[in-house]
Order: structure tokens, then sequence, then C-alpha cells
């Protein structure tokens, strides 16, 4: 099979601490060598001069809306837009229609993938049928059938008794729990964070409190079970001080932040603009602050997109009538590279750990490491290009980004999954002939 | 105000002044219903997603009397009630290139939201969810200034559910810019810390008689019984701690004028005692809503 030569780009692979200019060489879909000057007769050569050459970029949070809300996006325009934000693994949560909570589901998305999809897809499995929040699903059989984690995401599940009889069982087929945290009842009907902004335009709050008294349950139900529990998008100060001391009691808990929630404050919403519409909401920019401060240290383990598509028609309403959510996946790295890395929060290294190591410690996936052997799962980004994110020419099929028309510096430059090149941005020239597309 | 009118908010002084003077020139044609012919030719819509009487008759009158026509729509009269969506609606009117549309809808910021795909048609805002009610504050501003020569260091007291107040939000944004001191004063669930962030000269009290002492103008608010859950009152509760009742009148200045944007309920947020003296200036409010009205059609659409 094809040889291939990833030539003189800054490698950097979190698992063994490395960042050096050298070569990486991919065999039959495997890292075959990483080192300076490697020579392997036959090889198609790939100039990675002044990129970084990393492992393939993780996000443990997407939503492809397959199977039932294909007008939004598919498995297939979802791995594509991954493809294009240098992701060669992506994890689907189960709000789909059938909801993915029983193996039949679970199959046949990975079965679509399969056939469809240009990444790797992972399914994460609903913790409760329906995710109604009543009686668990069928979580071994889904563990069988290849999910990666549980979550109820978006409609979490209330009662804590159901938490912790899920968290027992997941303990038992080692699976983290992934709890989008939200009290219902306390966000109940709001439309965007509790603050001057909702009182001032009139909509409806949600106070950070809704998210930070459900992380402080489930930590206390993490204790209870021996659970790892995860936290997915935290938004809130309290909640990130809440994960650093529940990690300093040693238990099994770790989470992970969007670009957006890192980047966007309540205040800098345009007046009732629905692209900045999502769960949790933009909150106060003394929360952006300790998402930053979370990441830097260490409390957040995790970058993630949480990307969320939906169509057109159902973004052009009224605020208070338009879904959550904004996509994420095509923005990811430059929103980091702006937000963390270039104002010198954090190394680049830890930038890739985010989205490498990071997520595969939650999530066991065998992916995020650049070692002989492993799959050649390759993220190539650069840091200095300047580039202007124009949605209408998105993968996605959905348009809803607040970053449309924002230039960034810096940004994914070609992605190979298992030793293939499933995308390369525009402007490059890496010598790789289509057909290995 | 090319484009419209969406809320007090962005408006300066010298806009505001010169709507109010126009209105007062317009105070005589209030009883008059001659019309004239400065916007004839001119349509006018009226799409009210809301119930309302006051403010879509006297959009009405106000237009006519300019010589403009207006057609008034409701929405549970028009397609909306087949499922048609905001845009779809406000597409198909924009289509019949009416010369403005009035709006009112009971969701926060649809005007807004409007205003961006339907650049051509000016909006104005007949009040939109819990936001703004702009020509309220302005009607209320004239009415004050029929009254007291100037609006600034008068002391107004806002009362009542000032969280879910359209017409709190706005006249708070107006009274602030012209100097005024706001008391806000409500039960606690409805009266929100932030509210003190929205505009300078703003204070917060849970005590009705703070409230009051020394105001020159008390504002009162409908009680929205649909929302009284969320202040965990009792109708009688809520009179014993925030109704206005004659004996708070002595707290007040000597001349205080009270106000309610209407409809009123006797006996909840305000005694009939109060809303009937001769301290009430609740109908010179409503008949205030033409002048106001003429005077923002006629900037908005005036050549």
């Amino acid at each position: 099979m094809s040889k291939l030569i990833i030539r003189n780009g800054r490698v950097m692979d979190p698992a063994s601490r490395l960042d050096a200019v050298c070569d990486v060489a991919i065999e039959d879909g495997r890292i075959a060598g990483i080192g300076p000057n490697i020579d392997v007769a036959g090889s198609i050569e790939l100039d990675a001069s002044g990129l970084m050459v990393a492992p393939g970029f993780i996000d443990m949070h997407v939503h492809l809306r397959e199977p039932g809300f294909e007008h939004a996006e598919t498995i297939e325009s979802g791995s594509r837009a991954a493809a294009a934000g240098g992701f060669t693994s992506i994890c689907c949560m189960p709000n789909t229609s059938p909801v993915n909570d029983n193996a039949t589901v679970t199959s046949y998305i990975i079965e679509r993938a399969q056939r469809h999809a240009v990444v790797n897809v992972f399914p994460i499995g609903a913790i409760t049928k329906g995710s109604a929040g009543e009686q668990l699903a069928a979580i071994g059989l889904m563990k069988d059938a290849g999910i990666v984690a549980i979550s109820d995401d978006g409609r979490p599940v209330m009662n804590a008794r159901v938490m912790r009889r899920a968290m027992e069982t997941a303990r038992s087929f080692g699976l983290p729990v992934i709890d989008h945290c939200e009290d219902l009842h306390l966000s109940s009907g709001g439309d965007m964070n509790e603050g001057v902004q909702s009182v001032r335009l009139g909509l409806r709050g949600i106070p950070a409190a809704s998210e930070d008294v459900m992380v402080a349950r489930d930590i206390l139900l993490a204790e209870l079970t021996g659970a790892h529990f995860h936290v997915a998008h935290i938004s809130s100060r309290h909640s990130v001080e809440m994960l650093a001391f529940a990690k300093a009691r040693g238990l099994a808990v770790t989470s992970e932040a969007t670009p957006h929630h890192f980047a966007l404050s309540d205040s800098e919403m345009p007046d009732y603009d629905s692209n900045y519409k999502m769960k949790p909401p933009l909150r106060s920019t003394c929360d952006v602050a300790a998402i930053t401060a979370g990441i830097v240290s260490g409390a957040i383990d995790a970058i993630a997109t949480d990307h969320a598509p939906h169509a057109g028609s159902e973004k052009m309403q009224e605020f208070e009538q338009c879904p959550f959510g904004i996509l994420g996946l095509e923005t990811a790295i430059g929103i980091t590279l702006e937000r963390l890395v270039h104002p010198g929060k954090i190394s680049l290294l830890r930038m890739v750990e985010l989205f490498t190591t990071g997520p595969d410690r939650v999530l066991n996936l065998n992916r995020g490491r650049l070692a002989v052997g492993a799959p050649a799962d390759v993220t190539l980004f650069d840091t200095e290009r300047s580039w202007t994110y124009d949605v209408n020419r998105s993968a996605s099929k959905s348009r809803n980004s607040p970053f449309d028309g924002h230039t960034f510096r810096g940004g994914p430059v070609a992605t190979l999954v298992s030793g293939k090149v499933v995308w390369a941005a525009d402007h490059v020239g890496l010598g790789i002939p289509a057909a290995s597309q | 105000m090319p484009g419209g009118l969406l809320g007090i908010e962005s408006l300066d002084r010298v806009e505001i002044e010169g709507i109010l003077d126009r209105a007062k020139r317009f105070q005589p044609r209030q009883t008059d219903s001659k019309k004239s012919d400065q916007l004839r030719g001119r349509m006018i819509v009226n799409l009210f997603f809301e119930a309302s009487t006051r403010t879509r008759t006297s959009f009405e009158i106000a237009a006519k009397r300019l010589g403009a026509d207006a057609i008034s729509i409701t929405a549970s009269a028009s397609s909306v009630s087949k499922g048609e969506s905001l845009v779809d609606t406000l597409n198909t009117l924009g289509a019949m290139h009416p010369d403005a549309i009035v709006m009112r809808h009971a969701a926060s910021g649809a005007p807004h939201f409007l205003a961006r795909y339907l650049v051509e048609t000016p909006i104005i805002n007949a009040g939109d969810g819990t936001h703004e009610h702009p020509t309220q504050a302005l009607l209320d501003a004239r009415t004050i200034l029929d009254r007291r020569p100037t609006l600034e260091g008068l002391r107004v007291a806002i009362i009542g559910d000032i969280a879910h107040s359209r017409v709190a939000r706005s006249n708070m944004y107006l009274l602030s810019k012209f100097g005024a001191h706001i008391v806000l004063c409500g039960p606690a669930s409805l009266l929100p810390p932030e509210l003190a962030h929205l505009a300078p000269n703003i204070s917060l009290t849970h005590k009705m008689e703070d409230a009051i002492r020394d105001a020159d103008v008390i504002m009162m608010l409908r009680v929205q019984l649909e929302r009284q859950h969320e202040a965990a009152f009792s109708a009688n509760e809520y009179f014993q701690f925030y109704g206005l009742r004659l004996e708070h009148m002595s707290l007040a200045k000597p001349d205080a004028i009270v106000m309610h944007p209407g409809p009123i309920n006797r006996g909840r947020e305000i005694s009939s005692e109060v809303a009937d003296s001769q301290r009430s200036v609740i109908l010179n409010q409503v008949e205030n809503g033409i002048a106001v009205r003429m005077a923002v059609l006629e900037r908005i659409l005036g050549n």
C-alpha cells in the first residue's frame, strides 16, 4: 500500500512530549516512523515546512443530526466539516431521531459512518431511554455496539436517583458519563445568560447557578458511585472551581470547554442575533476569564466544539423561538490560536494536548498519539496565515455561526485519516496527488 | 429616524425632544377629527400579533388624521394562524410595499429581527415582548411635560412587575436621558438587581413607601396576571404591598401625578379612589397617544 512522508514539519506529540522539526513516515495507514531525515523508498513526499504536525484532533462533542434531522446535517456533511476543521475523530451525541438509546441505532450510525464519513466517528449513547430521564437505556449493549460514553446531552437527567444508577452502570462497563449540566427547573424558559444583557433585552435569563447546582450534584454522585463524570461544555466560573476541588479530592472528574465559551461573553452578542444563542449560553466576562484560567490550570481537560447545526429556517425566527446551538468544527483551531495561544496563555503543545490526549484520556479512543504503529491520523495546521471564515462555503449543511466573516491568524491546513488526506486547504499545494484522497 | 423606531434606548435627546415638541403641536388635533394631507397616499400596516386596544386604535387614528391609509391586521385573522413564519408574513407584507409597518409582538426583539431582513420598510415598534414600548414612553413624557416645565430632577416612581414590563424599560431610558431620578419598586422576583445598570439615575426598592416618598410622578404598571405565580403573591397580598391607595398619596409631593399605561386592574395594583382622583392623568396619557404617534409617523414618513 501507499507510503507517505511528511517532511520538515514541527512535529508535536503531547503523549511523548515531542516538539521538534522532523519527519513522519506513514505506511499502510499507520505511523511507520518519526525522526529526522527519514528515507523510505517509493514514498510520496509532503512538504510540511513551517507547519505544525500533530496527532489527529478529536472533537468529543458534536451533533451530526443523522438519523432524523438530515436537513440540518448528515454524518457525511458533518464529517467533512470536521475534516475541514482539522479533526480526524468526532464523537456524536445521541439526540437524533430516534435517540441513540439502543444498539441498533448505534450500529446504524457506525455503519453509515463507515460508508460515508471521511473521519472517524465514535457514537455516544443515551443515558436514558429516549433521553426522557426515567429508565436507563441499553447501556451495555450499546457499549458492545461501539459507544464510547453515555450522555443525555440537551435533555439532562433531572432525577438524581436515575443519575446515580446510570453512573453505577456506566462504571461497570468502563464508560464515562458526560452530563450537560443544567437544572431545567432553574433555567426554565431561559434564552440567554441571566445578567444585565438579558434584563436589558427583555429576554428570559438562564442563571449560571443552573449549571453549578448540577455540577455539584454530579460530583457528589461520582464520589458516591466511583464513576467517571465528565462535564460537557463547562461555562460557569463556579463550576470550574468545583471541578478543581473535585480533582484535588482525587475523583474521576473531567471537563471540556467550547471555543465560544472562552472567546465570547454575553455582552458581545449583537441584539437578538440567534447565531449567538446556545446552551449553555454565553456567560459574563468573569466566566469567560474563568474558563480560560481553567484551561491554563488543567481543571479543564479538553476543547470540544458542541458543533450544533440548525437549518436556516430554524434560526430565522424570533430569538426566543430559535433552537439553541451553533456550528463549531471549522473555527475551533482558529479561535483557540487567537484566544489562547497568540496571547501567550497556553503553549502550542498544550493546545495540541487539549485536542488530542485530553479528550482521549476521557474516552479511551486509543487515538491522539503520534506513535509508531498507531493509526496515521494527523492534523496539519499553521499559526500565522490570515484567513477569513465564510460560513456560506462551510462543508456543514447549516450556516449558524457567529464567526462568519471573522479573520483568523492560523488555522487547519490538511487532515489525514489513516494516512489518507481527507481535506486540504485551498491554498495548499502539498504535492499530494488528488488520487490519494 | 430613518429605518423606523425600534426603541428609546438608542435615541438621543434631540430626537426625543423633536418628537415631543411636534406632538405638542398636534395636541389640538386629538379632538379634531379633520384629516390633513401630510401623509396622503402613504400606506401604514398595523400588524398586531398581540391583543391591544389603545395602542392599535391610537396608531390608526394618528395615521388617518395625517391622511395616510392605515390597514390593521391582527395575528389571529392572518396567515400566522396557518403556521406561516414571522419572516414569511413580513416578506409578504413587504412585497405589497407599505410605507411603514407598526408592529406589536409577544417576543422581545421581534421587530429588531425583522428590521434586519426587511431593510426597505421602516418598522415602528408598538411593543415587543418584555423589551421596549417606545411610543408609550414618549406619550408618558408628553403627559408629564404638559404639567411640569422639565423632566430634569423629577423623582419618578415606577411600581409593579418591572422585570416583564416593556413600558418600564422604555420609560427608564427616556427619563434617565433627561436627568430624572427613577425609583423602581416591586416584589423581589419581579425586580432583578441588574435593572440598576441599564441607565444612570436608577435606584431600586422593595418598599412602596420608599418609592413614593417625595415622588413627582407615580407610574403604576399593570399586574400581569399570567406572570403572577413568579411573584409568589396572591392578588390580596400583592395589593397590600404594591397596590397604590389613597393613603400613599400623602407621602408624595403635593402635586404628584399618577400614571398607568392601561389597562388598569382596579383593586389589584391601583385602588379606584386613586385611579379616579384628580391626581390621575391616565386618560390624558391615552389622549396624548394620538398626538405622539402622529409625531412619530410624521417623523418617519414625512419628507
